[in-house]
């Protein structure tokens, strides 16, 4: 080796190159370790589970909770409607309520049918096709005499009526008026997800300093570069993971989507259009995620066990589902006050202007709350190292921190 | 290279940094006056002076506690100085220099999951050196210092002590100028003990700064420059080791076959007279301040029967003892209320 100072590849990192060293290592060690794998598999292994619960809870509802229209009409009546429901369920289908014959003696009174049958009809159907009566529950019958007319009508009629093939000529969205409510939910979905993505994957944050500190290693990272670097490297590498879990979930889900032939076009297209809608929640993403993982590191730099670092944590993770609360309530008032409050506070905002993205196309809003939300994950960053190093590390003057804050150390 | 530090000031006090500077003909690598720092309203460390020249072995010695850590945490900008400041390698601001400063921490800490060339090149990517060079670096110190066939082992795989080699390397991956380390001997075995004796004596011999810290005096005794005792926060002595030694007089040993004669007059009052089976007597005193060719003269003279005579100079370990000792009175004497150091 040569003399000492004589380094040529090396030297002074700036803050930005040592976040990157401390960003590269633990997005290596995160993602080649076994529990981001668990990690990975836990949401889809809930997600394939709901899928699958539903499809069954689905097929339960079809078959059992489908009211069933008990008919004790005279042989010929209850044959010509049997044919009918035949012919008619093709194009009404669950319009239709489900028929079953009853055996009705004579003198049998309707209630007396129905009391008898409880348990297969909700309601009978008597009297003949020209003067039908229903007797049930009232928002059952009055539900059902519609359809039942029809049924009736048809069952009623000599010439079987012809029905002509439609052809679907569907328009596409942006071609269509604006849909208010359409908007409404997709700013909604996307604010849901952006919440649920944002509390998932902010979570890994927290135990991280905690394990660097039972590692003992933070003497050495605090003593080779500053803390904001070491912060910033963690938040770099933390939402780089969070992008690899979005993008394995997001594959994952889109080909499930496919596969029960949905898509993205199921909800109102927003605003902004698709892709650039896409690329605002991405952002807007990385901002929440930035500006919460930011206020978990700083909480867990604080805490020396991950017991404390729960602890700490949860009046957090509650301000953000209030925080998550306010912004889905001031979404349903667009340019409000209170809207515009939404969009202003650090935490409200990524939220809000995800909403906003939905439901009004300017685009130049976007770059002034993203270079908002930059600033304050830049403040949060600063006032986390600061506050690690003057209570962990017991460092920095007392007394003179406001003055240190906004300027650097005259070298 | 073994290091003239002049005439530092008698008394062990740290000269100021202009005599400091001309005294050792070396720029200082590292210059730290009356850094003070405070947790909780208990001094930790309290006006320490430190003036340690570029390519010295130089040791901060001092009783657990003391204040060594806090202070090496402030030259190296861990934490900073609530008073005084500290210059290091130039400048106000150690991680502007990161990139020339290795540091092992008392406290020992690497990724366990890490592999040992891997954490040798992680530490050497903190401090600027590219992690594809830090990985060829890491594995060719490795086999030199006789750890080649650990280069793959995991951190967690390795002994206490060859995790802890492997995190000296990493200080010196980079070829820093100045190399910080805090209780270094702590955790190693006398072989290794003995290697990095070697190695600190190594990186001086090319110029690089070494600053240690222990409370182990035999290491500082052999290695050291300049040493600064710190006690109860403060630096009671810098300077050179043997002025640090010098502190404490030399003690005379005498064994004589006659008991008692004219000759006794000629011993200080204060020393000790052990009587031996044989007969013979055996006296311990300082070397008194005329010299010891009076005492030689009256003792042939007045026939004491002169056995042996040795003088024996102080070591550092009496000298430490005698330094923090007082040092720990006079802050007991100050502030009779305050607690134990931590």
């Amino acid at each position: 080796m040569s003399g000492p100072g004589t380094n040529k590849l090396g030297g002074r990192l700036s803050t930005l190159q040592a976040a990157l060293v401390v960003a590269r290592r633990d997005f290596a060690a995160v993602l080649l370790s076994r529990s981001f794998v668990f990690f990975l598999l836990g949401p889809l292994f809930m997600l394939g589970v709901t899928l699958m619960a539903s499809g069954v809870g689905q097929s339960v509802e079809r078959s059992v909770s489908r009211p069933v229209l008990g008919v004790a009409l005279p042989g010929a009546d209850s044959a010509a409607l049997r044919q009918a429901e035949g012919r008619l369920g093709v194009q009404l289908d669950e319009a239709l309520p489900v028929l079953i014959a009853l055996e009705a003696s004579p003198g049998t009174t309707p209630e007396q049918l129905l009391q008898a049958n409880a348990s297969r009809a909700s309601a009978v159907m008597t009297g003949s096709l020209d003067h039908p009566v229903l007797t049930g529950p009232s928002d059952l019958i009055a539900e059902w005499r519609g359809p039942v007319a029809v049924l009736a009508a048809e069952a009623r009629s000599a010439v079987l009526a012809p029905y002509p093939e439609i052809r679907l000529a569907p328009t596409p969205n942006k071609a269509a008026a604006i849909d208010r409510v359409g908007r409404m939910r997709t700013a909604q979905s996307g604010q849901t997800l952006l919440f649920l993505l944002t509390m998932l994957l902010a979570g890994m944050v927290l135990s991280n300093l905690v394990e660097e500190k039972a590692n003992k290693i933070i003497e050495v990272l605090a003593a080779a570069i500053p803390m904001d670097a070491l912060f910033l490297g963690k938040l770099f590498a933390m939402l780089a993971i969070s992008f690899v879990g979005i993008a394995v979930w997001g594959a994952a889900g889109a080909t499930l989507l496919l596969a029960g032939g949905r898509s993205l076009a199921d909800l109102t297209e927003p605003a902004v259009g698709w892709p650039l809608f896409i690329a605002l929640g991405v952002i807007y993403f990385a901002s929440a995620y930035l500006l919460l993982g930011s206020v978990f590191l700083t909480i867990g730099s604080m805490a020396s066990t991950v017991r404390e670092v729960q602890t700490l944590s949860m009046p957090v993770t509650m301000l953000q589902l209030l925080v998550f609360f306010f912004a889905s309530f001031a979404m349903s008032n667009p340019g409000s006050p209170l809207e515009l409050a939404a969009a202003l506070v650090p935490f409200s905002s990524p939220y809000a202007m995800l909403a906003r993205a939905a439901q009004e196309p300017e685009l130049g809003q976007h770059l002034l709350a993203i270079g908002w939300q930059v600033a304050w994950v830049a403040l949060f960053i600063r006032f986390g190292a600061r506050l690690f190093r003057t209570r962990v590390m017991k460092s920095g003057p007392a007394g003179t921190h406001r003055r240190r804050w906004f300027r650097r150390e005259a070298a | 290279m073994k290091m003239e530090l002049g005439t530092w000031d008698a008394t062990g006090n740290a000269p100021d940094r202009q005599t400091a500077a001309v005294m050792t003909d070396h720029p200082l690598a590292i210059e730290a006056r009356g850094l003070v720092k405070r947790f909780d309203g208990f001094t930790a460390v309290d006006g320490v002076d430190l003036s340690v020249p570029e390519g010295a072995i130089y040791g901060v010695l001092g009783p657990n506690g003391a204040g060594k850590t806090t202070t090496l945490r402030m030259l190296l900008g861990i934490i900073d100085p609530d008073e005084g400041y500290r210059r290091v390698l130039g400048t106000l601001r150690p991680h502007d220099v990161a990139y020339a400063i290795g540091y092992l921490p008392e406290e020992r800490g690497l990724y366990p999951a890490m592999k040992a060339y891997e954490a040798i090149a992680f530490v050497g990517a903190l401090r600027g050196l590219p992690l594809a060079e830090g990985r060829r670096r890491g594995r060719a110190l490795l086999e030199e210092h006789g750890l080649g066939f650990a280069a793959d082992r995991q951190i967690r795989q390795l002994s206490k002590g060859m995790a802890q080699q492997v995190q000296i390397l990493g200080c010196l991956v980079h070829e820093p100028r100045l190399v910080v380390f805090d209780e270094p001997f702590s955790g190693l075995d006398a072989i290794n003990q003995g290697k990095l004796e070697k190695m600190m004596r190594g990186l001086a011999e090319r110029g690089t700064t070494v600053i240690f810290s222990t409370h182990v005096i035999a290491h500082a005794e052999r290695l050291c420059d300049g040493i600064a005792i710190i006690a109860g926060g403060k630096v009671p002595f810098a300077g050179p080791v043997d002025v640090a030694r010098d502190r404490i007089p030399a003690q005379v040993r005498l064994e004589t076959r006659a008991a008692d004669g004219p000759w006794r007059a000629a011993l200080p009052a204060d020393s000790r007279h052990d009587r031996k089976l044989d007969g013979s007597s055996f006296f311990t005193f300082p070397l008194p301040e005329s010299g010891i060719e009076p005492l030689l003269r009256a003792l042939i003279e007045g026939e004491a029967g002169i056995l042996s005579l040795s003088i024996e100079r102080a070591g550092l370990h009496d000298a430490f003892v005698s330094i923090a000792g007082e040092a720990a009175a006079r802050a007991l004497e100050e502030n009779p209320e305050e607690e134990p150091r931590r």
